[in-house]
């Protein structure tokens, strides 16, 4: 964590957790802590568990054992706590997944309506406003299939931002996206870092993750195998496989 | 020609037997538009009974399904409206119709229903939940809706169907459109009241299909 930070508290609490699917462990004995205002970046090969982790902490998937705890709520079967903890726990998907038969505005309001936002006309100055930071107001009155994906992910984003939530989960948000749409889709992420957001991105992109992790989380075959700041992570790995992942990624 | 024109398109019968048919297109309507948005709304919670996945509600769903489709529409009514009531059931015309159009229906509209919930891809259901959005409300306002609209092309087509099959009701001599129709051939002495009844119930749902056209092809364009 940053030297001198004034108070640590644990936004996410991972300890001992595994996941398996049926017979596959997909998950071994993870332990991680997130920091209030942390940005971590998770990589790893294809099939190492990053899609099942980041689902975890907002009970998309369950585990078998150890706990998770996520904005002070304990992750249980209880579908009271795990509604709760997905109110404060904003995710973006690698297809973007808008809801097509809604506007982009009203891709933003429906889930403070269904969750029961108390001042709706406050709520709707709040999405005009998130929609002008990720610079797509004008667009507001479209519907997701007239926009291009860059346009989609970064009203996703704000979809996401609009229930206020404390932390962001980032599921390869730019592994969808033509390079030429990229740029603006991690731009507007490193603003919401530089905001002081929580965030958990699993990306390859390494100029996000230089220019705003705090720390890379490296991960192989469902464990985590390296824990590091980015400049160490990316130039000096220490394990072997983070070696070997790093040089298929750069070739 | 003549002769044909005599029989088949003679004014004079027409002029005489239209109040007559229109009082008829009335109960045909009105039994259409109870009967309609019944088997809409039965059909709909048999396809979201099916979503439960559970196993034993799903054999009972496919057995009375099954049997409510195989049965003949108008055998159906009969025993409804003629058999029922030696077990103490009584019902007038108008609900004896509308509960055999509906037990008809919902088989139908219950499996286009679950066609399109099918349809929509599990990713917009997670979307939902990740929001917060508790699984019953991301099923009634995410889900739902793009089901519908996946499946509204065949959902009309049933509506028409049904709408048709309204005609059923001549049988218990409800006063509906064929049925005045063969009321007013039998006086008249020629077709000429069925022709009309015919143009009538093209008169009535030809829009109805056009316009189902023209919302389909706006809503085609709203796609993933
Ligand atoms: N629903 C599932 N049922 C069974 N196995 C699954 C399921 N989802 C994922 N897995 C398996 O779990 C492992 C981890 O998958 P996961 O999607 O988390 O990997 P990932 O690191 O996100 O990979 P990628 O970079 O390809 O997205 C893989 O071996 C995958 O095959
Ligand atoms: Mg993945």
């Amino acid at each position: 964590m940053p030297a001198g930070a004034v108070e640590e508290i644990p936004m996410i609490t991972i300890e001992k957790m595994n996941k398996f699917y049926s017979d596959f462990h997909a998950l071994k004995d993870i332990d991680l802590a997130v920091e209030e205002g942390q940005r971590i970046v998770l990589c790893g090969p294809s099939g190492s568990g990053k899609s099942t982790l980041i689902r975890c902490l907002n009970g998309l998937e369950t585990f078998e054992s150890g706990t998770v705890t996520v904005v002070g709520i304990k992750m249980t079967r209880s579908s009271q706590a795990v509604r709760k903890a997905r109110q404060q726990v904003g995710m973006v998907f690698q297809s973007f997944n808008l809801f097509p038969h809604l506007s982009v505005l009203n891709n933003l309001l429906i889930a403070p309506r269904l969750t029961g936002a108390r001042n709706m006309a406050e709520t709707r100055e709040y999405a005009m406003h998130l929609l002008e930071r990720v610079r797509i107001a004008d667009q507001a009155g479209k519907y997701p299939s007239e926009l291009s994906g860059g346009q989609q992910q970064r009203v996703a984003i704000a979809r996401a931002l609009c229930m206020r939530p404390k932390v962001m989960l980032f599921d390869e948000p730019t592994s969808a996206l033509d390079p030429e749409m990229i740029k603006e889709v991690l731009d507007v992420m490193i603003d919401l870092g530089r905001d002081g957001m929580t965030m958990i991105a699993v990306t390859h992109e390494m100029g996000f993750a230089k220019t705003i992790a705090d720390k890379v989380v490296f991960m192989d075959a469902g464990r985590i195998v390296e824990t590091a700041a980015p400049d160490v992570f990316f130039s000096n790995p220490q394990t072997e496989r983070a070696q070997r992942f790093l040089h298929t990624i750069l070739h | 020609m003549q002769a044909f024109l005599n029989n088949f398109a003679n004014v004079d019968t027409f002029v005489s037997v239209l109040p007559l048919l229109l009082s008829g297109l009335l109960v045909t309507v009105s039994l259409a538009l109870v009967a309609l948005p019944l088997s809409l709304l039965s059909g709909l919670l048999v396809a979201l009974l099916f979503a439960v996945k559970n196993r034993v509600l799903t054999a009972v769903l496919f057995v009375l399904i099954d049997l409510c489709r195989s049965i003949p529409v108008l055998v159906l009514l009969m025993i409804i409206f003629y058999a029922l009531p030696f077990l103490g059931l009584m019902m007038p015309p108008f609900v004896a119709v509308v509960l055999t159009l509906v037990i008809n229906n919902t088989g139908y509209f219950g499996e286009i229903f679950r066609a399109g919930l099918a349809s929509v891809p599990k990713h917009q259901q997670e979307a939902g939940l990740a929001l917060g959005i508790s699984r019953p409300r991301v099923l009634l306002f995410i889900v739902v809706p793009q089901a519908i609209r996946n499946v509204a092309a065949p959902l009309a087509s049933n509506a028409l169907e049904l709408a048709k099959a309204t005609s059923i009701a001549s049988l218990v001599t409800m006063p509906e459109l064929l049925r005045v129709a063969q009321v007013a051939q039998a006086n008249v002495y020629n077709p000429t009241p069925l022709v009309a009844a015919a143009a009538l119930y093209f008169i009535v749902l030809w829009p109805f299909s056009r316009l189902v056209a023209r919302y389909e092809l706006k809503t085609i364009k709203a796609r993933y």
